[in-house]
């Protein structure tokens, strides 16, 4: 079957898709888009994480043909996504969002000290590389997507409001503390920027 | 595989008696896990995300028509008022992303003995709104729902609208034994629901039996024992042997196996724990109010 659905603020048009795949499924092999990781496949894990009408998901526990005519945001379009917020409070024109080229293409680029350096990133993603957050990476994206979503609902989230946006995250490097410091960070940040 | 999309209720029945097989699928978070490890390949997934019905709530007189695709996160941020107990099992209910996508009606419809809301359900009191083209709807009593493991009372062409849950009129609680406080199977569960308005209580057991469970004769002895001491009206501390006697009866209940979440045997110890914690709980709580509203008086 044929799937259309907004994909960091661009329509797109995913083929052939099974009737039993997942979001998760058709984001990182129809539409070329592996930002978000496919680990546990049974929403135990939060490496799949993406916004679904802006709700943080598990994208491999949603069917393919249920986000007919809805609106995904991947860690390849967060750092739009979280500019038109900064600036615009969301895209309402229609006009910004990620292409599906750029969030192919997208990487953070270089891969010693400066990494981050040159691209856009979001504030969360700047934090994370800032504090130390990223190990191996792997659940790096649902992490982000997770982190943002929480400091877009509670710009000043206590200790165990991040333990809790972050519950259905697991990472295996980090033991967590670095990850803690990053979004502490990142919401001092905003604050800052208010 | 075939997708069905019904944009209305109407349209969901109409294809559930069509296709009496197709799997309904509305969060996801039980039907996808099957199909990504390939343990079910239906014929036809019936997507009910269009149904917007589903996901509305009324809160009425007596009672809450809680639509079958209200997701976790919607009851524990609007209706902890008048579901107490739902909303404290939906919180415990795996992690932020699942809350945003599961509902009672995909636990009702797993009817897995495991399942978060089922004890919060039972002690509480409430009936399942379920429907067919052929028949139109039915209600039934929480107590008739589960039939077996993983089985419940829906007929092949049914499927669920609602859940209507009896208004909290006193303290409720909720307890559930895990390895960690997100994402975890409950290895066992329990609620507990005071009654004041009928001065009865209502228990729940998750995770311990074949089915959810009451332990019914648990609830016998307690309404017995506080009528008798007075309690309702006193709103003396329970007498510790009598909690205790609630404990036992409460692990008596449960008909728990050995597997690997935990054994038979920690299951009926645990449950009689959280009985004995939940009674303590509900029961300061409801001294508290009646002191409250003396105070004023």
């Amino acid at each position: 079957m044929r799937v259309n659905f907004t994909v960091n603020g661009r329509p797109q048009e995913a083929d052939d898709v099974w009737e039993g795949e997942s979001l998760l499924y058709v984001l990182r092999e129809r539409l070329g888009l592996p930002g978000s990781k496919n680990a546990c496949e049974q929403g135990e894990c939060g490496s799949c994480t993406v916004r679904l009408d802006g709700v943080p998901v598990c994208s491999c526990l949603v069917a393919a043909g249920q986000v007919e005519g809805r609106d995904v945001v991947t860690v390849e379009g967060l750092a739009d996504y979280a500019k038109q917020r900064a600036e615009h409070g969301g895209c309402a024109s229609g006009a910004c969002g990620t292409s599906l080229d750029e969030a192919q293409q997208w990487q953070a680029k270089g891969t010693d000290s400066q990494t981050g350096e040159g691209t856009e990133l979001s504030p969360i993603q700047q934090a994370f590389i800032d504090a130390g957050a990223v190990q191996c990476g792997f659940c790096t994206p649902g992490l982000l997507v997770a982190a943002d979503e929480m400091l877009e609902r509670n710009p000043n989230p206590t200790d165990a409001d991040i333990r809790e946006a972050l519950s259905g995250n697991l990472c295996r490097c980090t033991g967590y503390e670095k990850i803690m410091d990053a979004v502490r960070l990142a919401a001092a940040r905003q604050g800052e920027a208010v | 595989m075939d997708f069905l999309r019904p944009a209305s209720w109407e349209e969901a029945l109409a294809a559930k008696a069509e296709h009496p097989t197709a799997v309904p699928i509305a969060g996801g978070t039980d039907v996808m896990v099957e199909i990504n490890f390939d343990h079910r390949r239906p014929e036809y997934l019936l997507d009910l995300n269009r149904v917007g019905d589903l996901y509305e709530w009324e809160v009425g007189e007596e009672s809450v028509r809680l639509g079958a695709s209200v997701p976790y996160t919607k009851i524990m941020d609007n209706l902890r008022a008048e579901l107490p107990g739902l909303a404290l099992a939906s919180h415990t209910v795996a992690s932020p992303q699942i809350r945003n996508r599961g509902g009672v009606g995909g636990n009702l419809g797993t009817a897995s003995p495991a399942g978060d809301a089922h004890p919060a359900l039972l002690a509480a009191g409430a009936e399942v709104e379920v429907a067919s083209a052929a028949r139109g709807t039915r209600l039934i009593p929480i107590d008739d729902f589960y039939t077996g493991v993983k089985r419940n009372a829906l007929q092949p062409d049914e499927l669920i609208r609602a859940v209507h849950i009896k208004k909290a009129d006193g303290p409720q609680q909720y307890s559930k034994v895990g390895t960690r406080n997100a994402m975890v199977i409950a290895v066992c569960a329990f609620g507990l629901a005071l009654h004041p308005e009928t001065r009865t209580v209502r228990t729940g057991i998750g995770s311990a039996a074949p089915t959810p469970v009451r332990a019914k004769a648990a609830e016998e002895f307690l309404n017995a024992a506080l009528e008798e001491g007075g309690f309702w009206d006193n709103g003396k501390i329970i007498t510790p042997s009598v909690a205790k006697q609630f404990a036992d009866l409460c692990s008596a209940a449960c008909n728990p196996i050995d597997d690997v979440r935990g054994t038979a045997s920690y299951r009926r110890h645990a449950v009689g724990v959280m009985a004995r914690r939940t009674l303590t709980w509900t029961w300061e709580s409801y001294r508290g109010t009646r002191r409250a509203s003396e105070g004023a008086a």
